[in-house]
Order: C-alpha cells, then structure tokens, then sequence
C-alpha cells in the first residue's frame, strides 16, 4: 500500500505540473507579438505546402513558402510526402497546396471531378519534359542512339548485373510520373527497368557516367539544374499524339510536354487566407526554378536561404504575386 | 507434372520418425533433392516462371483495387460504417495537436512558440525520470534531451516523442485489457496470437497506403500505424506475466475469498507489474522505430531529415537523425527498466518515503519555475543554434566521401561479383525455374530440415490457412480462368501433405504448403522468388558474420566488451537509415538492398551466436582442453556443435530481420515484393498490387520462420540426446 500511495501522489504532481505549465500560458507569451516582415498580416494562419521529393520541387515550394512566412506572417509547414500522398492529404486539410504537379489525371478525374476536395489553381509557369537520356560523350560518339528504334543495337553496351543480361533503364523514385516499364515492353526494347529510388541516385549515376565515360541511360527531366553541369542528351521515343498515353498499359509513346501547375485543397483556396491568393498568382520560369536548384543543390544551401536569395534579388516579381498581378 | 511426383511427392510420406534416419540420410536426400533441382532448374530456365510485368496486375489485384476505390467513395459518401474511423480520426488528432502546441516550437518561424519552452521541457522530463527511476536515470534524461536540442534536431525529437508517447498510450490502453483476457482464456489466446503474428510479419509499408485510406496522412494515420506494430509484444507480455503468477498465491487469495476483480487487481497485476514492464519497455522500442517510416505518410518527427537525407544522398544528415533516435531509445530503454526494477523494490516497501516525497516535491517546484521561465524568456524557449549538428553532419560527409573515392571501385567490385556468382545463380534456380519445380523442393527442403516434431504454431496454422482459403478463392472468383493443372497440383499437395500429417511428420510442412500457396494466390509468386533470392544471399552472408564475429566474442570476453555497444548501437538504429550509406557506396540494385539488410540484421545474428558459444558448457571445454585440442579444433568439433540451437535460431532471426529490410531495398532498385509495396504505396493503379505484395511477404516471413523454427527445435533435441 506504501507504494501505491505514493504513486498517487507522484501522479497528482506530475498532473500539477502539467496544469501549472498550461495555466502559464494564459500570461505573457513569446510568440504572440509577431514582428515578422513588413506586410504583417498575421490573420494567414496554417499554411502547409507539400514537399515533393525532387528539388526543382523543392525550389518552387520554398520560394511560395518563404514569401507566405516572411511578407504574409503565415505559420508554413513543409510536409515531405510522395505525389500520391500529397494528393490525399488535401482531401482531409493536411497538405494546403502541391507547387508542381505532373499530369495525374487519374487524380484529377478522383480528387478534383468526383469528390471536389482539390482544385486546380492553373499553371506555375514551368514546362516540364519526361524523357530518357543519356551522357553527352555517349550522344557524341554514337550520334545515332538519340533515336529509339537503335536502342537495342545498344543494349548489350547498357547491360549491368542487375538488367538479367538486357539494357538497364535506370528509373528514379518510383513514385515518379512514369511509363517506363510498359514502354519497354511495348516498343520490344531489350531492356529493363532499375529503379535508382531518388532523384540524387539518377544525378550520381550520371554525373559518374559522364566522367568515367560509362553507358548509361535513364529516367530524366526538365526543369533540372543538374542539365547544366552536365548537358544530358534526350533519345526520341515515338512522337507523342493526344491519347496515345491513355491507357497505361498500350502506351507506346513519348511523354507529353507537361504544363505544369498548382493543385489546391478546395476548403484552402476559399478560406480567404492570403496565401491562396499568393498561391493563385503563383508564376515563374524554369530558369528561375533552376537558379534556386542550382544554389540548393550545387551550393548546398539549405532550401530556406536559397529561396530567401532569389526572392532579394527579385522582389519587384514577388510583388506582383502579392499584388494579384 | 510427372517429374513432380516424383520428386516431391515420395519425400514427405516417406519422412519417418527422427530416430529412423541417421544424420548421413537426411543430409543425402537433402543433397539428392537440391541436385535434382538444379538439373531440372537449368533445362527448364525461363519456363513457367509466373513472371508478371510490373504495369500488369492480376484479376485479384485489379478486385483489391476496386476494393479500394469502393471504400474511397463510401468515405466520400459519409457512410456512417465510417464515422468511428473518423472520431478516431479526430481524437488523435486534437490530443497530438494540444500536445505539440504546448510542446513544439517551429523554430524557422517567429510566429509559433510552444507554451512550454525547451528548458521546461528538460525540466519536466528530467523530473519524471526522477519521480520514476532515479538520480542516474535523471542525468541520462538530462543528456539525451540536451544532445537533440545540440545535433539540431529538438523539434523533431520532441514530435517523435509525442507521437511515440501517445502511441504507446494507446497500446496500454488496448494491450493490457487484451493481455488480461488472454491471461483468463484459452479461446482468447487462441484467437488473438495469430492476429499478433500477422502484425509483426507484415510489413509497415504493406499497410500504410490501407491506413492512409481510412486515416488520412498525418497524425492519426502515424499514431495507427505506429500502434499496430508496437501493441504485440505489450499484450504477449502481459499475459505471459499475468500466466505466470504463482498459483499458490492466488489459490491463498481465492480462499480469503476474493472476487476475480479483486484478484486481477490486488493481486495478479501488482505481481506481474515487473513482467507487464519489460512488455511495455519493448512495445515503446518498436513504436520508436516506426518514427522514419510514418515519415512517408506525413508524420512528424525525425524521421523526416532521414527521408529527405535518402532523396538526397546526405549520409550525414542521416547519421545525426538516426543517432537521435538511438539516444532517444537509449533513454526510453534504460528508463523503464529501472522504473521496473525500482517498481519491484518499492513494492517490497524499501526506502524512507518521507524524504523522498519531500525532495520529489522540491525538484518539481524548481521544475515549475523553469516551465514557467521557459515561457517567458526566449533563451529558454527556442533552443539557442548550434553548430554541432552540421559539424557532425559535415564531417561524416567527408569522411564518406573520402571512403567512396578510396574504395568506390572496389565496393562496386563487390557488389557486382556477389551478383554475378551468387545472387544471380540463386535466382536463376529460384525465379527463372519452373514454379511447380521450386515448389515442391522448397516443401522437401522444409520436410527434411524442420519435418518431425510438434507444431507450436497449430493456432497460427490455422489462421493463415483461413486467410489463405479466403484469399485464394477471392482470388479466384475474381479470376475465373485457373487452370484445371494448377487445382491438381495443389490438391495433390494437400493430400500428401495430410497424410504426411497423419503419419506424425511434417511440423514445418503445413505451414510451407500453406505459404506457398498463399505466394502463388496472391498472383506473386516470380516476385516473391527473387525476393527469397535475395534474402537468401543476405542471411547467407548475415550468418558468415555472425558465426565468425560470434565465436570471437563468445570467446573472449574483452572482444566482446568492445563490440557488443557497437552491436547495439547498430540494432537501435531505425532500418531505413541504413539505406543511405549504403547509396552512397553501392549502385542501386538487389545488392544494395542486400548490404544494407546485412547491416541491420547482424548485430542480432551475432549477439545469438555469441551467447550461443558462451553457454556451451565450461566443464566440456575444459575436458576438451584437458585431451589437448587446438584452438580451432575446440571451435570446430566442440564450440560449434554444441551451440547448433543456437546457430540456427540466430540464422532464423537473421532471417526475418533480412527480409523487412529487403522490402525497404525495393526503395532503391531492390526490385522483388519490396518494390511492389513501395510501388503500391506512391502509385495509385498499383494499389492492389502492393497490397498483394505484403501478403506475399508477411507468407514468406511465416513460411521462413517455421522452417527455421522447427529445424532449430529438432537440433536442439539432437543436443540434448
């Protein structure tokens, strides 16, 4: 009975202390007085950007997130999540706003057409291509592997222990925006797709492929930082025509070029925040996405400091944003 | 079909009691079975392999998929068979929302300040580790919760300690209810335990996207699943402790006449409170390492550097979370072991209680006053910048960079050799094979290895039996076109495999049976054999180390002194993290998802062996000694033999341990089961598929682990005759 007693009253402690601490903050707290930016609107509230796993991504959402914290007094979250996860985040209020969205019409067709959680804010300005590339000395020296009906000439060139003697593909994360494994084996390609798992796994390998002048050939895209340091050539695939990709499984065809746009929770964009508003107005250029990549990834900036970098140097931009441009 | 028969089906009916076959026998047929394959293997290469196109999925699958979008659009109606799901929702969510505004500051903003700052949190918790364990257990609390706020990480190592701390909240509040139960019951055991089986084998990432559907990403969805792994080992204990309370007493206390309440209360929790402890010990371990993987579904916490350290390839980064988390278990570890040792002693009414309520009363007014300082000042509020974190984070990036650019050839070397003359052979005779072929000498394998004996795991048997006719004949009616030869093939097997039940063989059989089918049902089965390939060649070379490191240490007391921190460093560490270094020196690939599973399953491996050799019995050494054995004659017909048991069970727990970190390999070019969770996961027209992928590995988890399990208990017997 000793102990128990004096449990109870270990615990009747541990709930004062805990009910103290709450009852002091009904006083004087840090946080409340906010001196943050100039244009203080601290009515913003929560704003939670998804944080797609490539850093163009990356680069366009910390750039929004910044001026929302920095110029709006927003409460920002960036919340690291895959492009599928993201998408179901805005249906329950988790995630606000996904920057850069790829296509996804099978989201579209569920999330904005039949339940009307998330809608669509229009396009962010930046085109985006899909393709498959190889390193400049392997374009220059077989100038005809740019086209894809030679692919299999090559593919034994291209064959590692993991590629079961064919041609390794190399592919990135595999929630990536890809056809991929279908368009091997539509178009008879003697290949086989390997998954690297991260965008900086694809930039590895090609960076060393380059250098040691081995044969690669893999998943890439644009807007992508990394295509200045090493300019990557892109192997045509079957021109791509309207419909041609509908169904995942036939497809036989070039990825389209995607005009790449924002993807709003539906309850956020008619919340009133100034930060929909921020996100409506929302545009830039893929040089402007690739110079804050470059700093992030190239200079090793933290994402912060590199987007607060470009918003300095371009605030005459981000007014207009602000404004409603 | 005919050289089936003959090979498989002679093994189990022919498999008599232990004692009529000699070692050599076994071994033999054993030999003759692996022969046989290989040559039927090789001239059959590429046919019937069930390979299954990655953008391809099978009626089953494409029916989970409907399924899917059913339970979405119910959602979507508010269907009110879902409003529970969401008040849990709800619930969790607002107790993890109060918690972090009272606890958690965004520290990139001056907007949001938790009420209670970092020193008052130090304060609070170093308090309670007094209140609970005492002044020692206070000054690890005290470090620990300084080095998150110094390696940069004090937000996120507070966020995982809510989530765990509400988690493992939730886990009592559940386990111990169903530990009592079973405690009581035999039909309750019975039901529960393959439940709790299942739980453990399945891998987490089979069941986020399922969870995701009904919780939603966030916190309610982490809490869920961080939940679902770490209740099984609080309800095994409980009611494993509750069991075990002396019958004397409780027979002494009935007399008194005591109601069953009384009893449970007074009586049998108070007894097994030390046991329901080291319950809840493991269950707030593995919630712990939930923390990286909820990350994937917006959890918070220091799981999210790790992942965005693997989008990145920052060893660094991940080195400084992961030992985060290390120290965090460290903490939680040693606290409530001696908060249960202490529980034990005061039970016995040992110490002045007096003085120490007094000074428990000032060390929480003085913690007070931090709280209340904390509140206040800002220096006490946001932990002040440090540089340790990115000095750490620096200097391991060099140092890993420096190490690529030494041996980066050398390491590529490797891996590309172990592929070429290991995994790929392997797999060849496991994927590229017949499926019937490999089939039917995994059953004759497993017939020999782990044949004769008991089952302990009938229960689960059953279970998984009903799972598996539930599945397959989902799968079929969905289907509709299996053909006629697949129905005689498994029929035939579950004849044989009854009869070899009945003439008292084949403990590990049943199970394996069942697994297989259960692989083939889910419209998996090539995947799952390049999977088992794969896990094969890691716990192949898990075992190399661990026999060898094993022996060392469990003969040397100071090798052992030196590795074994290191060994357990290492098994705290959350498996993802392992991912990242292993990036950096491997191409992506099968072998890179094989290193990275060595890594995580060693230490267990080793630690086994090495207790295994220790308790070999000194008298038996010495008489070994005494006849004048050299060293590895002592290791080689006297060490190693005895600790046989041993030797198997740590290659069982290599085993299962490979085989979760080879589901996280498929995030990295690891391909197999492991990238179809994954893919199921980020894909939505994969959703199906990856939920079948889980299937898939939660059966060869159980079918591996009965082979092991029933192989270890029969040379255990061998020891002992």
């Amino acid at each position: 009975m000793v102990s128990r007693t004096r449990r109870t009253g270990r615990m009747v402690a541990l709930a004062a202390a805990i009910g103290l601490s709450l009852a002091a903050c009904g006083g004087s707290s840090i946080g409340g007085g906010g001196d943050a930016g100039n244009t203080a609107a601290s009515d913003c509230g929560a704003f939670n950007i998804a944080i797609n796993p490539w850093v163009g991504y990356e680069a366009s959402a910390y750039v929004v997130g910044e001026v929302a914290a920095k110029q709006l007094g927003c409460d920002v979250t960036y919340k690291d999540l895959k492009e599928e996860i993201a998408w179901q985040g805005m249906g329950t209020g988790e995630v606000d706003v996904v920057i850069e969205n790829w296509g996804h019409d099978d989201l579209k067709a569920e999330y904005i057409d039949k339940q009307g959680t998330v809608v669509d804010v229009g396009p962010n300005g930046n085109v985006g291509v899909i393709g498959w590339y190889v390193p400049p000395w392997l374009a220059a020296e077989n100038p005809d592997i740019t086209d894809w009906k030679n692919l299999n000439k090559y593919a034994s060139n291209f064959s590692t222990p993991e590629s079961g003697g064919k041609g390794q593909l190399l592919d990135g994360d595999p929630s990536f925006v890809t056809n991929d494994e279908a368009l091997v084996t539509n178009l008879k390609l003697d290949y086989q797709v390997v998954y690297a798992g991260s965008e900086a796994a694809l930039i590895q390998s090609f960076r060393q492929a380059e250098k040691n002048k081995e044969w690669v050939i893999g998943y890439f895209y644009e807007p992508q930082w990394f295509l200045s340091e090493v300019p990557l050539v892109k192997v045509d695939l079957p021109p791509w025509t309207e419909g041609c990709d509908a169904d995942p499984a036939t497809v036989a065809c070039d990825y389209p070029e995607y005009i790449l746009d924002k993807i709003a929770s539906a309850d956020f964009m008619s919340s009133g925040s100034p930060a929909a508003d921020l996100v409506t107005n929302f545009t830039w250029t893929n040089d402007d996405q690739n110079s804050v990549a470059l700093a992030i990834s190239k200079d090793g900036m933290s994402p912060e400091d590199a987007a607060q970098q470009w918003i300095d140097a371009n605030q005459d931009k981000v007014d207009v944003w602000l404004q409603g441009g | 079909m005919a050289t089936l028969t003959q090979e498989v089906a002679p093994e189990p009916v022919e498999t008599p009691p232990t004692k009529r076959w000699t070692n050599r026998t076994r071994w033999l047929t054993l030999g003759g079975v692996v022969a046989v394959w290989v040559v039927l293997g090789l001239l059959l290469q590429g046919r019937n392999t069930q390979d299954l196109p990655v953008s391809q999925l099978t009626d089953f699958q494409e029916w989970l998929n409907t399924l899917r979008n059913s339970i979405e659009q119910a959602k979507f109606d508010n269907n009110p068979f879902f409003l529970p799901i969401d008040w849990i929702s709800e619930a969790i969510s607002w107790v993890v929302d109060q918690l972090q505004q009272l606890f958690v500051s965004d520290s990139s903003r001056p907007m949001s300040v938790a009420i209670v700052g970092w020193a008052g949190v130090v304060a609070l918790a170093v308090w309670v580790g007094y209140a609970l364990a005492g002044l020692r257990i206070a000054a690890l609390v005290a470090v620990s919760m300084l080095a998150f706020g110094y390696l940069g990480y004090w937000d996120e190592s507070i966020d995982t300690l809510i989530i765990t701390g509400v988690s493992v909240a939730v886990c009592v509040a559940i386990g111990l209810p169903l530990g009592i139960w079973m405690s009581r019951s035999a039909k309750a055991t019975t039901a529960i335990e393959p439940v709790l089986d299942v739980m453990q084998t399945m891998p987490a990432f089979a069941y986020l996207g399922p969870l995701v559907l009904l919780f939603g990403i966030g916190n309610p969805g982490t809490v869920v699943a961080t939940t679902i792994y770490a209740l099984p080992p609080l309800v095994r204990i409980s009611a494993h402790g509750l069991r075990s309370v002396s019958p004397t007493t409780l027979e002494a206390t009935t007399a008194m006449g005591s109601t069953s309440r009384q009893l449970m209360s007074k009586v049998q929790l108070p007894m097994a409170r030390r046991t329901i402890i080291v319950g809840l010990n493991q269950t707030i371990m593995a919630a712990l390492s939930m923390a990286v993987i909820t990350a994937f579904i917006g959890g918070p916490g220091l799981g999210n550097p790790v992942i965005r350290a693997l989008g990145s390839l920052n060893v660094g980064v991940a080195f400084v979370a992961g030992m985060c988390i290390v120290i965090m278990a460290i903490m939680l570890d040693r606290t409530t072991v001696q908060a249960g040792e202490r529980s034990e002693l005061a039970g016995r009414g040992r110490s002045d209680v007096r003085l120490r309520r007094g000074i428990l009363a000032a060390a929480g007014a003085a913690a007070l006053v931090v709280v209340y300082m904390s509140n206040t000042k800002l220096q006490w509020s946001v932990f002040p910048d440090s540089e340790l974190g990115r000095r750490v984070t620096n200097w391991v990036n060099t140092a890993v960079g420096n190490f690529v650019d030494t041996f980066g050839q050398a390491t590529r070397w490797v891996a590309d050799t172990t592929t070429n003359l290991l995994l790929n052979p392997l797999q060849d005779l496991l994927a590229n094979s017949p499926w019937w072929l490999v089939a039917g000498a995994i059953l004759a394998i497993a017939a020999l290895l782990g044949g004769a004996g008991k089952a302990p795991g009938a229960r689960l048997l059953a279970a998984v039996a009903l799972c598996a006719v539930a599945v397959v004949g989902a799968g079929v009616w969905a289907n509709g076109s299996v053909s006629a030869a697949w129905w005689l093939y498994w029929g035939a097997l579950v004849v044989v495999v009854a009869a070899a039940r009945s003439l008292g063989a084949g403990a590990a059989l049943v199970p394996t049976t069942v697994c297989l089918m259960l692989l083939f049902g889910v419209g998996l089965w090539n995947d799952s054999m390049v999977t088992l390939a794969m896990t094969l060649v890691a716990t192949l070379i898990v075992m190399v180390l661990g026999v060898s490191i094993g022996v060392w240490m469990g003969r040397s007391r100071r090798a052992d002194a030196a590795i074994r921190p290191f060994l357990d460093g290492l098994q705290t560490m959350p498996a993802l993290v392992y991912l990242v270094p292993a990036l950096a020196l491997f191409p992506p690939g099968r072998f890179l998802a094989i290193a990275a599973a060595v890594l995580y399953a060693s230490p267990v491996a080793i630690k086994i062996a090495a207790d295994g050799i220790r308790g070999v019995s000194p008298t038996t050494v010495e008489a070994a000694r005494a006849a004048g054995s050299s060293r590895w004659q002592m290791i080689g017909k006297v060490q190693l033999p005895m600790s046989r048991s041993s030797m198997v069970l740590s290659a069982n727990q290599g085993l299962l341990f490979v085989l979760s970190m080879v589901v996280i390999g498929g995030l990295v070019g690891g391909g197999g089961l492991g990238f179809l969770v994954i893919n199921g996961f980020s894909q939505r027209e994969d959703f199906g598929k990856g939920l079948a992928a889980g299937i898939a590995i939660t059966a060869l988890g159980v079918m591996l682990d009965r082979i092991t399990r029933h192989t270890a208990a029969r040379y255990g017997r061998a020891e002992t005759a």
